[in-house]
């Protein structure tokens, strides 16, 4: 028995093969049907809001339907739905094999663990992204497809230059968020406390002062809203404080390189991580 | 021996915070079956986890086959390690996980297949390869997991309690294989509480308590170490009692007892070499008629017991 019969690839193609495999591995976990439930749950859910509104507000100009989109977008998908679907994710990803105790096999593996991060962070972004890009282009699709005037801006008008930025928000937001979350993994044991604490710092955001403000994904995600939420009430100016908004290519560049220094910060961090599941 | 033919532990301690897992070990482990023996707790596992990179040192520097074993990438192209943990990704099959394991090794896909089915054909899984691994005995788990240790044919193999689980006929195959991967020049470390099988086959033994190595080396060599126990040998003759009465007079000999079956005696002795040149001259001189010779005490249970005292009994 010797390993002398065996080929092994190295550089750049055994690291495509590496990250390849990670990722279809988690791929394969994260879209069994009883795992990936609950985001198709949180992706999909406006559909009924928008299903209930498609029925009953026939007549509803396209203006309105624009603003009822934005704010389910940008309240519930970005904020809520993707926040959350990534937190779990990226919680089961790193945490959730520590606590089913499977994480030894990889590390067991001749595969670096740089490679590991990074094979489970496009995993997860990626899984993350198409469940959330579907549930925004669905409710996209549903709320100007019943109607003839959203079909004409749908088809005529601004309506996919909207779609696009939509999409586009939605991935960021998942990459961002997906690279956040991982590094958490790799900093606490429970990363969902520390989850809440990032939930209220990105809640706050509008109060914070401007230079504290960068430090969100939300805040660089605005600028990219085809659409800007007019507020009501005391969010509406009272203690918010207006910072200059950022530029669309510098917003893109900024997350993803914050994406980027996060899951490098994730890197370094697991190459120290202990297999000791009794002490997790 | 060049290091990168052994496995080096110099001066290795680790502790978990304040709770010791080894201590100062210093060991060179050559090609062979090595066996890790010690009860629950004496530092086995901790051995094992720290030359697969599992765990790091808190102190001290390790070698395995010239690599240190932070270094992954190259370490498990050569070392195989059967775990301890019972636990695998739910939903999958035995063969899906050896596939999916190899493909993390980097394997192209042809190659994929092909080392899965030798493998699961080396532990006797192929026909239950395809069914979902939460449906396995604890027997056939353990199969797995050698499989998955076995797939990518390493050089070291590290096995964890690999004897665990299985029934008479898996064990008495599991310890023919590892055997024979000894004897084709491979690095096999077990750690076992079967210590009369695991004797059998083992080139070099390692007796940890409370997280200290307390003896290694070949279980014979390692017997002889023990001078304050007499050595027990065991003879089958014709005429016991004459034989008895011979070697009592040796100043060396200090008990002689007889077996009750009247066909044999058990003699302790303080220096063995010397018992057995008298043992020669004495069948010479009174035509005894020998069966057998045979130590009765260098097994790696007595040995323990000797040095470890009464937690061996645990074993």
């Amino acid at each position: 028995m010797s390993s002398a019969a065996l080929v092994h690839e190295s550089g750049a193609p055994l690291l495509r093969r590496q990250i390849l495999a990670v990722m279809r591995l988690e791929l394969a976990k994260g879209l069994s049907i009883g795992r990936s439930l609950w985001l198709l749950a949180l992706a999909f859910a406006p559909l009924v809001i928008i299903g209930g509104h498609a029925l009953k507000d026939r007549g509803c100009d396209v203006e309105n339907e624009k603003l009822i989109l934005a704010g389910i977008v940008q309240l519930f998908h970005v904020r809520f739905a993707i926040f959350f679907g990534c937190l779990g994710l990226s919680v089961r990803l790193l945490r959730g094999e520590v606590a089913e105790k499977t994480l030894h096999y990889a590390f067991l593996a001749p595969l670096r663990r740089e490679r590991l991060i990074v094979g489970k962070f496009l995993a997860g972004a990626l899984l993350a992204s198409v469940i959330f890009g579907a549930g925004v282009l669905a409710c996209f699709a549903l709320m100007f497809g019943h109607s003839a005037g959203g079909l004409e801006f749908l088809l005529h008008g601004s309506g996919l230059a909207h779609l696009g930025s939509y999409l586009l928000v939605s991935t960021l937001a998942c990459i961002g968020y997906s690279a956040a979350f991982l590094a958490l993994s790799l900093l606490f044991r429970n990363p969902v406390v520390p989850g809440m604490i990032v939930l209220l710092w990105e809640l706050l955001n509008s109060f914070l002062p401007v230079w504290m403000k960068h430090f969100s994904v939300t805040f660089h995600l605005k600028p990219l809203f085809p659409v800007t939420l007019p507020l009501d009430g005391v969010f509406s100016g009272l203690f918010t404080v207006v910072a200059e908004p950022t530029p669309a290519w510098l917003a893109v560049t900024g997350l993803l390189a914050f994406a980027g220094l996060v899951v490098v910060f994730a890197c370094w961090r697991i190459r120290d991580m202990e297999i000791s599941y009794s002490s997790d | 021996m060049s290091e990168d033919r052994l496995i080096v532990f110099e001066n290795v301690s680790k502790f978990y915070g304040e709770v010791l897992g080894v201590n100062k070990v210093q060991l060179a482990l050559p090609p062979g079956v090595t066996s890790l023996v010690g009860p629950n707790g004496s530092g086995k596992t901790t051995l094992m986890n720290l030359m697969t990179g599992l765990v790091r040192p808190s102190r001290g520097r390790i070698s395995v086959l010239g690599i240190d074993p932070a270094d992954s990438e190259r370490l498990f192209r050569k070392v195989g390690y059967c775990t301890q943990f019972d636990t695998f990704p739910s939903g999958a099959t035995g063969r899906s996980l050896l596939r999916g394991w190899l493909r993390l090794h980097g394997f192209a896909a042809r190659d994929v297949g092909p080392l899965a089915e030798e493998a699961l054909e080396r532990v006797g899984m192929t026909e239950a390869a395809g069914r979902k691994i939460a449906g396995y005995s604890k027997g056939m788990r353990q199969r797995v997991r050698l499989a998955l240790a076995l797939s990518h044919r390493p050089e070291l193999l590290v096995l964890d309690e690999p004897l665990n689980g299985l029934d008479p006929m898996a064990r008495a195959e599991s310890l023919a294989l590892f055997e024979g991967l000894g004897k084709q020049g491979l690095h096999v470390v077990i750690s076992s509480h079967i210590l009369h099988e695991v004797d059998k086959i083992s080139d070099h033994v390692v007796l940890l308590s409370y997280g200290y190595v307390v003896a290694e080396g070949q279980i014979h060599g390692v017997r002889k170490e023990v001078t304050e126990h007499p050595m027990q040998i065991l003879v089958r003759c014709d005429r016991p009692h004459l034989l008895a009465s011979r070697l009592f007079v040796a100043e060396h000999v200090v008990e002689v007892k007889l077996h009750p079956d009247g066909g044999g005696l058990l003699v302790r002795t303080r220096d063995a070499s010397a018992f057995h040149r008298l043992l020669n001259s004495v069948v010479l001189e009174d035509r005894i008629e020998l069966e057998a010779v045979a130590p009765a005490d260098d097994d790696v249970n007595a040995v323990y017991q000797y040095l470890i005292g009464s937690e061996s009994e645990s074993l």
